[in-house]
């Protein structure tokens, strides 16, 4: 994974409450073997229409959102399903960061180990970015904070081992390895 | 100095600690199974290939195929109907995969196959006290035994595959009291439905819950099991039960179990998996049984939840009346009545044999109405032996219902079990998400018995008078 320390872009918006995985990426999706190439099936029953052309009112086909690096959702996205494919989905698309009030547990914790920095915002400033779709945000990790255009910054929480991963570009599996012997004694005490 | 009283959480996470939380890292959490399928590992795999890194726990994994497989049978030369190429290459992956890093397979040949979720605990691999996973959210299933089970993700897979270890940090506890009886026809599914209805979608985020009282105590294993399955549909880390006297009678003389001296000495070990009088959980709820009746949900999540002979409810906000235009329902008419295109019976929910013979019961004498497709799908090859040898699939046939063989089938529909766009499913699965059975597919789901009512009717149906002409 390469460091995460700073993102530079402007929002999409979808404001919906509960986006479930099922809607970020339709479990027929999920016949890969790959990690890669889920961009394209991203929110796919929503963002294609039943002809297979881009449904025009959908946030992330609008022209404006082209490029954006940070989506903000209404509360509790990511619930349901604990795929994976949700996260890489993503971050094949794009996306780079995701803001809301609520998240659900599983998606977030795959999120951050896949360099997608999916973070709980408090209701005020959630409600600010929902009501202001596209504006250009400023996130910097090590600081946890977004500044907003006007220069306003926003904090947010970030799990410090999450947060340590993320600017180091360092996936948790080389942490557990260093903890073999540990491991190893835990093993041997419960056989015993 | 006497020790704090402590939840079963407690209890579950202090035994498997190899290291404790600290500000900087998370804890380091020891797991004693691991359930594998073919979906959610074939890039963990990859990545321990790719690191040059051994399974360093083979015999502490369970694997099966459950969510790409076929539910019908092979044709005359062997071959399985797979839905597309991609589905046969994922299982094809997963054979190579558990031959080449020395696991079990519980495979095509294999009379224990099965959904991950009902298979595991025939085998008595899923015991008290014991942490699960599964790269699978309704792995909180486990937790009916008084075992820590929650979903992980495919790097966290890998984690476990390479390591038998997670970080993580601890989640905080949700004691779900509820005493009382359950009323006549009232099922583990209603009263799941009717807690999630209550706490909500998002009730549980960040949280483990207990099932406490007596109403728990008094289901049977595959009715706990329904219960803890759908924690996830509330947002839970996990669900748990304590280990009593009726999950011993479940595990005892299983596969997996310890015998002889070793079980008398396992059991006084599972006993103390409980939580101690006195023990402080972070938030409480009591739920009286007698308010549980039989309900269904109207909308695309599992909180939108009514009574069976309820009104669908006036939206709250513009994702409910989404929701609503969806299902093609109006707010103030009732459910009871709407035209049912397809009924699904089956998914670790209610795949079990208690759901087929409720199902059973409910269609014996009777036709699935013209018009109705309806599908029942063991959640398991054992599930599906057993109800062969008390003949429920001549039951099931002759009503006119299809009699399919093991998989996790229409819940997820990725083997290609799906209905068509518009057409309504009363279906027995834990999600009725937009899209979740099919591209634009309305999902209705409801217990076994409401699903058996509703093919018979051909509209969403009351399966009281059938209940009593069966008993």
């Amino acid at each position: 994974m390469k460091p995460l320390t700073h993102i530079h872009s402007r929002t999409a918006v979808l404001a919906d409450e509960n986006i479930d995985t099922d809607r970020i990426i339709p479990a027929r999706f999920l016949t890969t073997t790959e990690r890669t190439g889920l961009g394209k099936s991203l929110f796919n029953d929503w963002r294609y229409l039943a002809d297979g052309s881009s449904n025009p009112d959908f946030a992330l086909n609008k022209p404006e959102a082209k490029g954006c690096e940070i989506l903000v959702a209404g509360r509790n996205f990511g619930c349901g399903s604990s795929r994976e494919h949700a996260p890489w989905a993503l971050t094949d698309f794009g996306i780079r960061a995701v803001f809301s009030n609520e998240i659900a547990d599983i998606f977030r914790g795959n999120a951050l180990k896949n360099g997608l920095l999916a973070v709980v915002l408090a209701d005020a400033d959630h409600r600010y970015l929902l009501d202001h779709p596209g504006i250009e945000l400023n996130i910097d990790i090590a600081a946890q904070t977004i500044t907003l255009p006007d220069g306003r910054k926003i904090e947010f929480p970030l799990e410090p081992f999450a947060k340590h991963c993320l600017l180091a570009g360092v996936d948790q599996l080389g942490f557990l390895l260093q903890h073999e012997t540990q491991i190893a004694a835990f093993e041997q005490v419960r056989a015993a | 100095m006497a020790m704090a009283p402590q939840t079963l959480l407690d209890k579950i996470w202090n035994a498997h600690r190899v290291a404790a939380e600290t500000v900087a890292t998370p804890a380091i959490l020891y797991i004693d199974l691991h359930l594998v399928h073919e979906v959610t590992s074939p890039q963990a795999f990859a990545e321990l290939r790719a690191r040059g890194l051994k399974v360093r726990r083979p015999e502490r994994i369970v694997a099966t195929m459950d969510h790409s497989t076929p539910t019908l049978p092979p044709d005359a030369n062997g071959k399985r109907p797979y839905l597309d190429k991609a589905t046969e290459a994922q299982v094809a992956t997963l054979e190579a995969n558990t031959k080449q890093f020395g696991i079990e397979l519980y495979g095509w040949n294999s009379s224990n196959r099965g959904i991950v979720h009902v298979m595991g605990p025939e085998l008595g691999a899923t015991q008290p006290g014991m942490t699960i996973v599964c790269g699978d959210s309704h792995t909180s299933t486990h937790g009916a035994f008084g075992a820590l089970a929650f979903g992980i993700g495919t790097t966290e897979v890998g984690h476990v595959l390479a390591t038998q270890c997670l970080l993580q940090r601890k989640p905080k506890s949700l004691a779900i009291t509820v005493d009382g009886k359950l009323g006549k026809g009232v099922t583990a599914k209603d009263l799941i439905l009717h807690i999630i209805g209550r706490i909500g979608m998002n009730g549980g985020t960040g949280q483990v819950i207990e099932y406490r009282g007596s109403a728990i105590e008094a289901l049977t294993m595959e009715e706990r099991m329904t219960v803890c399955n759908m924690s996830i549909e509330a947002g839970a880390k996990a669900g748990l039960i304590a280990a009593d006297a009726t999950t011993f009678e479940f595990l005892r003389g299983r596969e997996r179990v310890p015998k002889g001296a070793d079980w008398d000495a396992a059991v006084e070990r599972w006993s103390e998996f409980k939580s101690d009088a006195g023990a402080k959980f972070d938030r409480e709820v009591v739920i009286d049984a007698a308010d549980v009746k039989p309900s269904v949900t109207y909308g695309t999540n599992p909180g939108m939840v009514i009574a069976l002979g309820a009104t669908v409810p006036a939206a709250k906000d513009a994702l409910e009346q989404r929701a609503l235009d969806y299902m093609h329902l109006e707010a103030g008419q009732a459910l009871l009545g709407e035209k049912v295109d397809v009924v699904f019976v089956g998914s670790c929910t209610n795949g079990r044999l208690s759901d087929l013979r409720a199902t059973a019961n409910v269609l014996r004498g009777h036709q699935v109405a013209d018009g109705v497709r309806m599908l029942v799908v063991p959640g398991s090859e054992q599930v599906k032996i057993e109800a062969e040898k008390e003949g429920l699939h001549d039951i099931i046939r002759a009503a006119g219902a299809e009699w399919r063989e093991p998989g996790c089938s229409m819940c997820l529909g990725m083997n290609g079990d799906i209905g068509k766009p518009g057409q309504l499913v009363v279906s027995t699965s834990n999600r009725n998400f937009e899209g979740r059975q099919g591209p634009g597919v309305r999902t209705v789901l409801a217990s076994p018995l409401v699903a058996a009512a509703s093919a018979i009717a051909g509209v969403v149906a009351d399966p009281s008078p059938y209940v009593s002409e069966a008993a």
